[in-house]
């Protein structure tokens, strides 16, 4: 098979990852050498689906001996098999970073034959990069779990960022769906980045040149709406993964339905992807925001609403936390008021130093007025036309307003059902930025 | 300094030129309704116009005067203003100047202030579109040299420059700006930038080619049809910069 058919089969069984990100590292250049990392990212483009394409994402080889229900490689599936040689990915790699297409390469892998081989395949490729053509690009590695322990740390020491699938937010669901694999065989090698990475924290600091291991940190993805987990489980799980394994990045994927199987959704479902936005409207609570899991989503409300985003909702929720004057209030809590994001917090602070704060001025700085005005006091005076202190005003004014995009039909409750969301929120929920 | 505008500036179009207008405008204690560069405004108007030389002690003067009166921050916003497609930009920057004298270092944290606003603004939309090219620019071989052109709104070349020349600098290379018609070229580890009208290229080899249909064969493979979205693809890859991006061009 030549390396077009090669590059088509294994991109099309790769195109389901989720992660595209290229950031956590700043490398500069060396002379004479090629690649750099910005810690950044960079989007070299934007797939017909929106989403960012940054690295080449493919799959060493999609030959696999799993037979998981939810994925396209199982054993079992009738589809075209191919394995790309390590040389021939490692030049096409280069020869699309020369042409500055891509920022690096994402390599993930089904397992051919055993887990071993198919890292020596993935440690092969990424040593002819790194240690023959002395690229400095990025590199993500997925490790493959069940795979030698020295493996995954050779892999770990040329790559930049290393992330192990949880694939499904709970351990019945693998059960039921992945039978080949356990909590504790996707954690093992979890668990083993994470002290790999601390370690080397430590060894950097006695010894300089001491080697870098996942420089860009590890993270996680997992399939949203193929298993019956509620929104507040899968977001308690992803507090957990911050907390425990210190990963840089939980990713969600909504499920897409390629193939039949009793324990699966029908094969004509739409994927949930207002849901899979809300998620990651919720992982940007947790990790910048200041939020834990249990404020945003508690026992007496499982799931997401629907026409609100979390931050909203929260704050409709919690009258008792409002007004906010924005010419004092500390930035933790200018923070949590919907309409102010992280850079605008910020720059209020900034501001306010020079100057009292009115709304001309909040506007100016790039506070989200539209939603915003119903939470603060500039000077003592709100500019808010409506009673702020009933939820009920408040969620109607502020909830999501506009058409669906196609192929975009969220579950409504009933009580609920005369919203539909926005179209920014349509766009919003599949944007690639992950 | 008298407030009614009756003079407009012309000058040579380079950064030192516009210190020079600056220090006129102080030194003769008047504010121009307008400073243009010299090929680009047209020469009848209402004012009297007048053609500042270039004097490279003037400029020195207020450029070393910028980072002690406003600071280190200022001085990288003013240079990098003059870079941006803001209309009126070296009056408005003018203006920030003037209140930069006045108010010193606070100057960058006025952001309420609508004459800073304004240059944020622009410098903000300078930054966004220059790391949008990081990742746009398409470089084709061309024997041993790699070559791109880009079409930006601002001056985003002296910018990008910095880290192309890093990740690539075991190549010879050349981005060719059509909008600003400036070239940079880096050769043998020497960089530099030179003003071209057009540049012609050479066919594609086979090799170009064959790169080419394989980065189209991925880019066409990897998007989830069941997850289409043009709106959101366009929202991040404004059409404009289509035309110069290998799997994309056929669509323009």
């Amino acid at each position: 098979m030549d390396t077009m058919e090669k590059l088509r089969i294994l991109t099309d069984a790769a195109k389901y990852d989720v992660a595209c990100t290229s950031s956590g590292v700043d490398r500069a250049g060396v002379k004479g050498q090629l690649g750099s990392a910005a810690a950044c990212g960079i989007c070299h483009s934007f797939a017909s689906d929106g989403r960012c394409i940054s690295l080449l994402k493919v799959l060493m080889s999609n030959a696999c001996a799993y037979d998981c229900a939810y994925c396209l490689n199982r054993r079992s599936n009738d589809t075209p098999r191919t394995t790309f040689r390590p040389r021939e990915l490692a030049d096409l790699t280069i020869s699309f970073y020369r042409r500055n297409y891509i920022e690096g390469l994402f390599l993930s892998s089904a397992v051919v034959g055993t887990p071993d081989y198919t890292c020596e395949l993935m440690l092969q490729t990424l040593y002819i990069l790194r240690r023959e053509y002395r690229f400095g690009g990025y590199i993500h590695v997925k490790a493959i779990p069940g795979a030698d322990e020295a493996l995954i740390r050779e892999l770990g020491l040329l790559a930049d960022r290393m992330s192990v699938n949880i694939e499904l937010p709970s351990n019945d669901s693998l059960k039921r769906l992945a039978p080949q694999k356990t909590k504790e065989s996707i954690l093992a090698p979890m668990t083993r980045i994470r002290d790999g990475i601390r370690e080397n924290a430590h060894d950097l600091v006695k010894y300089r040149s001491a080697p870098q291991f996942v420089p860009g940190g590890q993270s996680t993805q997992m399939i949203i709406g193929a298993t019956p987990e509620s929104d507040r489980r899968i977001l308690q799980l992803t507090e957990g993964l911050y907390k425990k394994y210190s990963l840089k990045r939980v990713f969600y994927s909504a499920y897409i339905p390629l193939v039949e199987d009793r324990n699966l959704p029908a094969l004509n479902t739409a994927p949930p992807l207002l849901r899979e936005h809300r998620l990651y409207q919720a992982d940007w609570l947790l990790r910048f925001y200041g939020f834990t899991a249990g404020e945003i989503l508690d026992d007496a409300h499982p799931d997401f609403n629907p026409v609100l985003d979390p931050k909203c909702n929260w704050a409709v929720n919690h009258p008792e936390e409002f007004p906010v004057e924005v010419n004092r209030a500390p930035y933790e809590k200018l923070l949590r008021v919907p309409g102010i994001g992280v850079l605008s917090a910020k720059r209020i602070v900034r501001a306010r130093r020079e100057t009292k704060l009115d709304f001309d001025g909040l506007k100016r700085i790039g506070v989200v007025l539209k939603r915003a005005s119903y939470f603060i006091t500039c000077q003592g005076k709100s500019a808010s036309r409506i009673q702020t202190d009933n939820p009920a005003v408040l969620m109607g004014i502020l909830r999501d307003r506009g058409l669906p995009q196609g192929g975009f039909q969220p579950e409504m409750p009933e009580q609920l059902s005369l919203f539909t969301p926005t179209k920014e929120d349509g766009v919003k929920c599949l944007t690639g930025q992950l | 300094m008298s407030d009614r505008p009756t003079v407009i500036y012309y000058y040579d179009g380079t950064y030192a030129g516009f210190l020079s207008c600056v220090f006129e405008s102080f030194s003769e204690k008047e504010i121009p309704a307008g400073i243009f560069a010299a090929d680009t405004a047209d020469q009848t108007c209402l004012f009297g116009a007048k053609y500042i030389e270039t004097d490279r002690q003037r400029a020195e003067r207020v450029r070393v005067s910028i980072p002690k009166k406003m600071g280190l921050e200022a001085e990288d916003l003013l240079e990098r203003a003059f870079l941006t497609c803001m209309p009126q930009r070296e009056l408005h920057m003018l203006e920030f100047m003037r209140l930069g004298y006045q108010v010193g270092r606070r100057v960058c944290s006025m952001l309420t202030d609508p004459t800073v606003d304004r240059i944020e603004k622009a410098v903000k939309f300078l930054g966004r579109e220059a790391h949008l090219l990081l990742g746009f620019v398409r470089f084709s071989e061309c024997g041993d040299v790699l070559i791109a052109q880009i079409e930006p709104k601002n001056n985003v070349l002296p910018v990008i420059a910095p880290h192309f020349i890093s990740r690539f600098s075991g190549e010879d290379f050349m981005i060719f700006d059509r909008t600003n018609k400036m070239a940079l070229i880096y050769k043998d580890g020497e960089p530099s930038f030179l003003r071209a009208e057009k540049i012609e290229l050479p066919p594609e080899s086979p090799e170009e080619q064959q790169c080419r249909a394989m980065w189209r064969t991925f880019y066409d493979t990897i998007g989830i049809e069941g997850r289409r979205n043009e709106l959101c693809r366009r929202t991040h890859m404004p059409r404009r910069y289509w035309k110069d991006m290998t799997e994309l061009q056929h669509l323009v």
